[in-house]
């Protein structure tokens, strides 16, 4: 197998990179801008042995991917903005109990049922913290259709490895889009599987972790017979509602599994920055804008430099801190009515850079022109 | 043979967590003994449960166990089956979890016909929360969030998983507990979605505000208004007044899900899809 060229829709990248990734299970419920995803599991899975089921709602269908976790075999959910929202319940189990699963929010615009099917950027903080409680969570966001399949593999490792779920944040722009790329041999991509249980079932604890502070898995009916629960639990499993240490050892441990990898998760690109006098932080379908943007300030003179944020959450506030005193000021353009612009301003806070938000929530991308005018108010 | 339901219990985990005269450990004592009588091994049956009194029940049996949300167990258990269908699946649910919050999922499952065994355990009443009423308790009872008495009518939860397509439907209550595990054995042994509702006394969430302060009054009530299918069928709507079947309602065959579903996966291996 060599390297394949192909002409793929965003959301078909999505598709065949889960199936590449290893992902044998999906349930979901139709959401434009989302259903090709499904539409094309539904057609691939059976023939790789794997299984499709259309759920009878957005709650059903996450509870059902994570019952498929549990069972051994990796899971994969897509939906947009309401269904993202309905699924938020089943999210906090799965980041609660530590179940491997992957969720693609293709994103259209809001609040509620807002404009189906227009491009938006405005999940970003239901992502975060749409769930109730304080949960870990990595957002990753892809602005490309190479990148949308890239991701998709990443959001699929970083699941198994930490066993946790993993979102996928595109948007209507990204997954309706169709791009050239050139993908991979399958032999050159790295897939990662869950850590395999060592011991033997007698000295078995389902949830005592290892120095990454991730517990090894193995399924039910191995012979390891034991218990799993949302409630606040212990190394053996089994709630500890009252237990103040266990919920201060659980909850710092859920936490610390991403922040033990950050260097790993924590994906970024830096774009003409080496000498850039204003940068642009920017992420997915804006991102696209602000890369062109940043060519047509550079052929006018202007020292322009691009951010592109590949993981949203955890935030990558290293790579903004690294500029906060080189360059004058940081603009964000987002599709939305200022979400991510809060954690630059968080990472610049000490810092002589200015933050400069640039906002549009009509449905409408940002365009090249509003960054370039923006990046001369500037100077 | 004679089962010592301890001898399946993970005792390390006792107390249990239910109040005095509860007949959760009534309808779960059944279900032990019915897996016990099918002959499943421990590593071979999974139980799964939500949120409840009911959800307790899997945190101190000693087979595989997991419970999940509010209402969502059964959609849960559809996707482990789908991906371990040698597995045992066991479903036990409540009033609260299966007929209110989870609902829609109970229907569906029912209509999928998905080889999960389900036991709704109906203590006619949110137990676990202090005694509010679900869609199960009686039309004109009263609870902490029905100080006047319910408006609401309850419904049959077997009626609509039959309705909705299960192929076993049964109930039984906690005074006729050697029906119940009957009727969960053959649910068990059943190929297909089966549902047994194992109707509970609740003296202390629903009982006492309902001139039934004790256990035995419950037991008695129980005794007092259950009749059998097979005696109903030669009874007059008159003596049937104000009591409830229990019994066998349905045992019928249907092609099941996940045998189904491997069909379908043979096929796209073979021919692909359309």
């Amino acid at each position: 197998m060599k390297r394949q060229v192909k002409l793929l829709q965003g959301n078909e990248a999505c598709a065949m990179a889960a199936v590449a990734a290893g992902v044998r299970f999906f349930a979901g419920y139709p959401i434009t801008p989302a259903t090709e995803i499904a539409e094309i599991l539904a057609q691939e899975l059976p023939k790789v042995g794997g299984t499709f089921i259309q759920m009878e709602d957005e709650i059903a269908s996450m509870a059902a991917v994570i019952g498929a976790s549990i069972g051994g075999v990796k899971g994969l959910t897509a939906t947009s903005g309401p269904g993202f929202t309905l699924k938020q319940e089943n999210l906090g189990y799965a980041a609660m109990v530590q179940v491997p699963c992957v969720i693609v929010n293709v994103q259209r615009g809001g609040p509620s049922t807002g404009m189906p099917t227009l491009p938006a950027q405005m999940d970003v903080m239901q992502a975060r913290w749409g769930t109730h409680g304080d949960h870990p969570i990595i957002v990753l966001c892809p602005s490309t259709v190479y990148e949308y399949y890239m991701l998709t593999i990443k959001a699929v490792n970083f699941s198994e490895m930490l066993r946790m779920p993993v979102i996928i944040l595109s948007d209507a722009v990204v997954g309706h889009l169709r791009e050239k790329v050139v993908l991979p041999d399958i032999s050159e991509i790295e897939i990662v599987e869950r850590k395999k249980v060592t011991v033997p079932p007698e000295e078995f604890l389902p949830f005592k972790p290892d120095a990454d502070d991730v517990p090894p898995f193995v399924s039910y009916g191995k012979g390891y017979r034991y218990h799993m629960t949302s409630n606040n639990y212990d190394e053996g499993g089994y709630p500890a509602t009252n237990n103040h240490q266990v919920a201060d050892k659980l909850l710092r441990r859920l936490h610390n599994k991403i922040e033990k990898r950050r260097g790993e998760i924590v994906m970024t690109e830096e774009i003409m920055m080496d000498d850039a006098e204003v940068a642009i932080f920017a992420y997915g379908c804006t991102a696209r804008s602000a890369y062109s943007a940043v060519e047509t300030a550079r052929a006018q003179g202007l020292k322009v430099g691009l951010i592109k944020a590949l993981t949203l959450w955890p935030f990558p506030r290293e790579v903004v801190e690294k500029y906060g005193d080189k360059v004058q000021a940081v603009i964000v353009p987002e599709m939305n009515m200022g979400q991510l612009v809060g954690e630059v301003e968080r990472a610049l806070k000490d810092k002589k850079a200015g933050v400069r938000p640039l906002n549009r929530f009509d449905g409408k991308m940002i365009t090249p022109e509003q960054i370039v005018s923006a990046v001369k108010e500037v100077k | 043979m004679a089962v010592h339901v301890q001898d399946y219990l993970r005792m390390h985990k006792m107390p249990h967590i239910w109040c005095p005269g509860c007949g959760t450990g009534i309808a779960l004592g059944a279900v032990v003994r019915a897996i016990h009588n099918v002959g499943y091994s421990r590593d071979e049956v999974i139980v799964i449960t939500g949120i409840g009194c009911s959800a307790r029940t899997n945190a101190i049996i000693d087979f595989n166990t997991f419970q999940t949300t509010h209402g969502r167990a059964l959609s849960f258990a559809t996707g482990f089956k789908l991906t371990r269908p040698e597995m045992k699946v066991v479903v036990i649910t409540g009033d609260g979890d299966g007929a209110g919050i989870g609902g829609n999922h109970l229907i569906h499952t029912c209509r999928r016909n998905i080889d999960i065994t389900t036991i709704l355990i109906n203590n006619s009443i949110y137990g676990m929360t202090g005694g509010q009423y679900s869609p199960l308790t009686p039309q004109g009872s009263y609870a902490t969030t029905a100080p006047y008495g319910t408006v609401e009518p309850s419904f049959d939860i077997c009626k609509l998983a039959e309705g909705a397509g299960a192929t076993y439907v049964g109930r039984a209550t906690a005074y006729h507990v050697t029906l119940l595990e009957q009727l969960v054995t053959k649910a068990l042994k059943h190929e297909g979605f089966s549902l047994v509702e194992a109707i509970t006394q609740c003296p202390i969430g629903y009982g006492r505000r309902n001139k039934m302060k004790s256990p035995t009054e419950m037991l008695k009530w129980q005794k007092e208004h259950a009749v059998n299918v097979k005696a109903a069928a030669g009874m007059s709507p008159e003596q049937l007044e104000g009591k409830f079947l229990i019994g066998e309602f349905v045992n019928k065959t249907a092609p099941e899900y996940t045998k189904l579903y491997q069909k379908l996966i043979e096929d796209a291996q073979s021919k692909g899809a359309k």
